[in-house]
């Protein structure tokens, strides 16, 4: 483990974030790959258009969902101010009731931590409920080189394991999968499986549960995530849909509950708020069927032993920039994912972090450094539909030209200016100078040599190609505005 | 009313038509129209690939240029979007207070040319006629920066002769996105590949937009597939009698 710096017992420096943040290439390289991918995009086509649809339906019966918005907004950034005080209150009300809080300022101290924990309950596996922030961490793989095996128990995430695969999606990981190649890992992967399983929802689902059934019952160690957690009880929540959840909540003596930091709100009443706002941006439903709630422990009813993880990991780095924190106001709901464009056509594994889409674009390269996760500001064209979806109002297109101003002034101390820069430059000198804007037109007139024949220009070289591989561009005109305004001002033409 | 026409770089160089058309629309509304010739590009490239320090420079221009004008009007939603709502932001993030109050005053008066004459001019029917199947792609910075909603749609419904088709996911982004149609060339060329084909699928014999980037994306796409619909600039279509 690398050491960090320290002051008075304090990091001098916001730790970064370590864990499955980062992707092995650049966003533009990526997601090549999966546009040529068929079948991915009719999968993810398919999906998002169905969860846009819903999620429309029951957001437009909401008479004031913008002012739930607002509100959410609101109480996210008044949170985000007192953050430091509402965790420590909420670390008091949980050890009162009978839990135990660590502290992990990264991934690695997050899963060792885990990891002796479920070694002190003497267990060799445990199930997971779905959780971000333990995918975030790489928990399983942790464990599994520790000697302990997870399993995951919500459908999808069972998919994805089974594959050997990465989660493509907030909330649905498996979205890239389409029923008959689940079938597919099912057959391979799932011990005691029926031969004779075809790829019919129910089919699949009762054979998920077959398989899960055993391991709930038998699991001494559960490891969840939080949706939120009450600072002023000490309440921990998560939301589901299928149940698996609330099984690995209650049934295993040991519960392991790792969190962003950012997860706290301050008082129930604000939770009344998210609570609306979440299941309809997410799932498209007005309610979601499992909200589990619990508070330290209860003795006789559920674990006994119950253990809460605050996780930094690049938190507080990002909760140090102004602009950038709001990304930190995000329920994780996806509902951004669903309305991108790019999203739409590329997936999730094109970004490279557990969380992909918009938010991934600026939450990512947020925890993990900009100049990690460089491509990523720039995988949007700024349409701004993530922005209208978002239940707490967080500006991410602002967002994404603020972290790619970042990575630029970043760039700019390196010694040797990148092509780009220096272009940029020189047509910023041109741009501010009316006389060399003008004296610009005369390269205009040099581009009419092309595309003379067609009146149109189809091939030109790099870094235009990117253009042309798939589009033209007009000949430009023979005389620019402001040459007619001249002569029209002159009465020389009409 | 006095109207300071701030055309837009892409229009002054690459589509000079629509400037012409904004003018005479505008004259034929009993307006007079000013063309401040000190007006460059109000740095929205470099704002949104990154180049703040340098995008300063150019709304320190635009400031110049443009706060004498009561009413600023441009034939462009993505550019009226980057000076009225990044503007400020881009000069309060640099520190620059004085500057960000300029560009947040400037800003208010800076209408897109649909705002302007539904919003300000209160005018809905401009007396154009335009007999053609038209199908409109609503841009992304008109929709969801500038608020336009249905304000280009009620123009063109004004029209005389002109036919309007709804276009399938309407309010799905083309792929242009500045620097996005080179950096992610292919991702943009895919969001392209499905507008065009519900631009396609409306039949239309015109395509058009409050964008002239947004249009040379898609007129871009179109010329390559070598089909006959054409993109046209919504200030073309109702300046068209």
């Amino acid at each position: 483990m690398t050491r960090t710096a320290t002051f008075l017992g304090m990091p001098t420096v916001a730790p970064r974030g370590v864990g499955a943040l980062r992707g092995d290439e650049s966003f533009p390289a990526a997601a090549r790959k999966a546009l040529g991918n068929e079948q991915l995009r009719r999968n993810l086509g398919h999906a998002t258009r169905t969860i846009r649809a819903k999620r429309a339906a029951v957001v437009g019966e909401v008479p004031d969902w913008e002012e739930l918005r607002l509100a959410g907004e609101a109480l996210k950034a008044a949170t985000m101010a007192r953050l430091d005080t509402l965790l420590v209150q909420l670390e008091e009300q949980v050890t009162a009731r009978g839990g135990t809080v660590h502290w992990a300022r990264d991934a690695n101290e997050a899963n060792r931590i885990v990891l002796d924990l479920v070694r002190a309950a003497g267990a060799d596996e445990v199930v997971k409920v779905k959780s971000m922030a333990t995918q975030e961490i790489g928990l399983n793989e942790a464990l599994e080189a520790g000697g302990v095996a997870a399993w995951e128990t919500d459908l999808a995430e069972l998919i994805v394991q089974l594959g050997h695969d990465k989660p493509s999606h907030i909330l649905v990981p498996a979205i890239h999968r389409n029923r008959s190649e689940i079938r597919d890992i099912f057959l391979r992967e799932m011990p005691g499986v029926s031969p004779e399983l075809t790829d019919e929802p129910r089919e699949l689902a009762m054979a998920a549960r077959a398989h899960l059934r055993r391991k709930f019952l038998s699991a001494r160690v559960a490891v969840s995530g939080a949706n939120f957690a009450v600072a002023a009880t000490g309440t921990l929540a998560v939301v589901e849909s299928e149940g698996n959840g609330r099984m690995c909540l209650t049934l295993p003596q040991t519960l392991i509950t790792v969190m962003g930091i950012e997860k706290v709100v301050p008082d129930w009443t604000d939770l009344e708020v998210f609570l609306q706002l979440l299941p309809r941006s997410s799932t498209g439903e007005r309610m979601n069927p499992y909200t589990s709630l619990w508070t330290g422990v209860t003795p006789g009813d559920g674990p006994q032993d119950f253990h809460l993880i605050l996780l930094d990991n690049g938190r507080t780095a990002v909760l140090g920039d102004a602009i950038g924190r709001s990304a930190l106001h995000c329920i994780r709901c996806s509902a951004c994912l669903n309305v991108c464009p790019v999203y739409e056509r590329t997936g999730g594994h094109a970004y490279g972090s557990v969380y992909p889409g918009p938010i991934g674009a600026i939450l990512s390269p947020q925890l993990t450094g900009v100049e990690d996760n460089a491509s990523l500001p720039y995988a949007s064209s700024l349409c701004g539909a993530c922005f209208d979806a978002c239940p707490v109002r967080i500006d991410i297109p602002s967002l994404l030209v603020h972290l790619r101003a970042r990575h630029v002034e970043e760039r700019a101390k390196r010694p040797a200016p990148s092509p780009e820069a220096v272009a940029m430059a020189a047509a910023a000198w041109v741009m501010a100078s009316p006389a060399r804007f003008r004296g610009g037109e005369g390269l205009l007139r040099l581009g009419r040599l092309l595309g003379r024949r067609r009146d149109r220009i189809s091939a030109l070289p790099y870094p235009l190609s990117a253009w042309t591989a798939s589009r033209d561009l007009p000949r430009p005109p023979a005389q620019s505005f402001r040459t007619w305004w001249k002569t029209r001002a002159s009465g020389g033409a009409s | 009313m006095r109207v300071a026409l701030f055309v837009t770089c892409l229009a002054d160089a690459m589509f000079p038509q629509v400037g012409k058309a904004t003018v005479t629309l505008l004259e034929r509304l009993g307006h007079e129209v000013v063309f401040p010739d000190a007006q460059t590009c109000c740095g929205q490239m470099h704002i949104n690939t990154g180049y703040q320090k340098a995008a300063i420079k150019l709304i320190e221009h635009q400031m110049r240029t443009f706060e004498q004008y009561d009413a600023i009007v441009a034939p462009s939603g993505s550019c009226v979007g980057s000076v009225r709502h990044q503007h400020a932001a881009v000069a309060a993030r640099a520190g620059k207070a004085q500057l960000a109050a300029r560009a947040h005053d400037v800003g208010a008066r800076t209408y897109e040319l649909s705002e302007f004459l539904v919003d300000v001019l209160g005018v809905t029917d401009v007396g154009a006629s335009y007999p053609h199947r038209v199908t409109y792609h609503p841009t992304c910075h008109s929709l969801r920066m500038l608020r336009v909603g249905e304000k280009p749609l009620r123009l063109l419904r004004e029209v005389r002769g002109l036919d309007l088709v709804e276009l399938p996911e309407a309010h799905q982004c083309c792929g242009f996105g500045g620097t996005f149609a080179l950096k992610n060339a292919d991702t943009s060329a895919a969001m392209l590949t499905d507008k065009l084909r519900n631009v396609l699928a409306t039949d239309a014999d015109v395509v058009s937009a409050g964008d002239s980037s947004c249009l040379m994306h898609i007129g871009g796409g179109l010329s390559r597939l070598r089909v006959e619909t054409r993109p046209v600039h919504l200030a073309e279509i109702l300046a068209s009698a």
